[in-house]
């Protein structure tokens, strides 16, 4: 109580208390041109991220595509009236096997033959009937594969009508049509990282150019450059690291969304079919730094424009000093 | 610390605003720039606060050639004046308090260093009730005492004042024009642009009359 009384005393002995708001920062907090810039900036990370993410997709599938096809080479042998068929088989299978590096060496029997085919020549097949070529399937260790042209050799002096194929024509191909997709992807990429800077470049300079009168007034009571650069350049750095981050979320989200998607849906055909082209979404950590280092480049950037923007603002004030016709 | 020297200014193309301008203002000097509008006075007061250049003719501030100052140097010798603007030029999204103190945060004070300072001279120009208001909802006399006391809070060697009671009534204008002369008192050198007549016969100073671009000095 006796405390109570002391302050108040206290506080009508001194003149009226002066409250002030807590200090205001140099730049203003928040405007309409800085928000659209944050807006701006998180689609262009979204953007640059989603197409880093899908550019790595391709180049996963595209490798896996490579070394699941090479893991298997397969022997086919075309049959001939008066030719026992079944011992040119064994004859084959054996002498894959004796070549190092092949693994395994199994003969698809008639059935399994006539499933094959039961899609093009229907079921209740009779393939002694037909000349259908039968196959030996060689599974081959991918590290240390057989000597082809050797096998090819020695098939060719034992067995006849064979036909080895060790899938080369078409896992070239097939390489290098994912070559071409990545290379395509990554011009997008290029391309989707140019328009980010430009867009972040002029839409900073955008942001900026409301703020003209400020750098002026701030220059006029004796602020240097520096000084108001780096008041700006915090302010807009806090911007874009704002909204390259819900871009970069976005992005990873979406990808996280279409992983869980083609996960938890696998027996649909339509999610058969895109796990087929692209080997399930994901992106790997390699594309999450990716994508972080979007947002990071994305915000440096902006504040670097800020900057230089700044100071360009403040060199051309100061020119107005030397030619009065470009005074305002 | 100023010397004109044959000075001459055109803005662009058009004709000489100002001519064969030849003058100095005195260390602690106190002095009114009068002339009609139009007549050239924000352009001259542009001339010593170093943000316009000499068409021709040679403008010294502190001993230095205005012409040959690298820019980087400007901010430096910018801090010695105190600069009130005709329009004011306060930053609409910082409260009275905020304005006034500009000037000591861009020199990277502490804001426990000025407070009482900043306070003092607020109540003094009569806004000690209007600190924490925004400039837009202050009316033409307060924003223009802010101005005035933004340029006075770093104790400059030089004020240059254009139109500073363009905005407020006769007393008050009385009562700036007693700040100034105090300013003037502690050392500051004073110049005042001004076309208010009466507000120059109160006191016995120099006048510096503008007309048709030529400066005619009555000591
Ligand atoms: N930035 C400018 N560009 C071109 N002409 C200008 C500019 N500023 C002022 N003037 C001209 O210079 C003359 C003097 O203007 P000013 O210095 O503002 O006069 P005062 O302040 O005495 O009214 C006027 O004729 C005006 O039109
Ligand atoms: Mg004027």
């Amino acid at each position: 109580m006796n405390d109570m009384s002391e302050t108040e005393q206290e506080m009508s002995g001194s003149r009226r208390k002066i409250v002030l708001r807590p200090t205001a920062p140099i730049v203003p907090a928040g405007n309409i041109a800085g928000s659209s810039l944050m807006f701006v900036i998180s689609i262009m990370s979204f953007l640059a991220c989603l197409t880093l993410g899908a550019v790595i997709m391709v180049q996963d599938t595209a490798s896996s595509w490579q070394s699941q096809i090479s893991r298997e080479i397969t022997i086919q042998i075309k049959p001939e009236p008066g030719m026992d068929l079944e011992a040119e088989l064994i004859k084959a299978r054996d002498i894959a096997l004796t070549f190092t590096g092949a693994m395994d060496a199994t003969i698809v029997d008639t059935a399994a033959t006539a499933r094959l085919l039961e899609p093009w020549l229907g079921e209740g097949l009779d393939l002694d009937e037909l000349p259908v070529p039968r196959l030996v399937i060689v599974t081959i260790d991918e590290a240390t594969p057989p000597d082809f042209a050797g096998m090819r050799k020695a098939l060719d002096e034992s067995v006849q009508n064979v036909f080895l194929d060790d899938h080369r024509t078409w896992v070239d191909r097939l390489v290098a049509m994912a070559n071409t997709t990545v290379i395509i992807g990554l011009c997008v990429l290029a391309l989707v990282f140019m328009a980010t800077i430009l867009t972040v470049v002029f839409a900073t300079r955008g942001a900026l150019s409301g703020n003209h009168h400020i750098v002026e007034v701030l220059h006029f009571v004796g602020a240097e450059a520096s000084f108001v650069a780096s008041k700006f350049q915090r302010h807009f750095f806090l911007i874009a690291l704002k909204g390259a981050l819900a871009g970069g979320i976005t992005a990873a989200l979406t990808f996280a969304i279409a992983s869980f998607w083609a996960s938890h849906s696998l027996a649909t055909p339509e999610s058969d079919q895109a796990t087929a082209l692209f080997g399930g979404f994901s992106m790997g950590a390699g594309g999450y730094i990716g994508a972080l280092a979007i947002v990071v480049i994305t915000a440096v950037l902006t504040a670097l424009t800020t900057r230089i923007t700044v100071i360009r603002t403040i060199m051309e004030i100061d020119l107005v000093r030397s030619d009065p016709t470009l005074s305002i | 610390m100023i010397d004109f020297d044959n000075v001459g200014l055109r803005y662009g193309m058009g004709p000489e605003v100002l001519r064969d301008l030849t003058f100095d203002v005195p260390r602690r000097s106190f002095q009114f720039l009068t002339g009609p509008s139009g007549a050239g006075k924000t352009t001259l007061m542009r001339l010593m606060f170093m943000s316009l250049q000499p068409t021709r003719g040679f403008v010294r501030v502190f001993g230095q050639d205005i012409t040959t100052i690298p820019q980087q140097k400007l901010p430096k010798l910018r801090r010695r004046i105190g600069i009130v603007f005709q329009d004011f030029r306060l930053l609409d999204h910082l409260t009275t308090y905020e304005n006034v103190a500009l000037p000591l945060r861009v020199r990277g004070k502490e804001e426990t260093s000025y407070r009482t300072d900043v306070i003092e001279l607020l109540k003094w120009v009569g806004l000690g009730d209007r600190m924490n208001v925004l400039p837009p909802i202050l009316s033409g006399g307060e924003k223009q005492r802010a101005a005035i006391a933004r340029a006075l809070i770093d104790q400059p060697e030089i004020l240059l004042a254009d139109e500073p009671t363009g905005n407020v009534d006769a007393p008050l204008a009385r009562r700036l024009l007693r700040l100034f002369l105090e300013l003037n008192k502690l050392g500051t050198a004073v110049i005042i642009a001004t076309h208010d007549l009466s507000l120059m016969d109160q006191i016995d100073a120099r006048r510096m009359i503008l007309s048709g671009g030529r400066l005619e000095i009555y000591e």
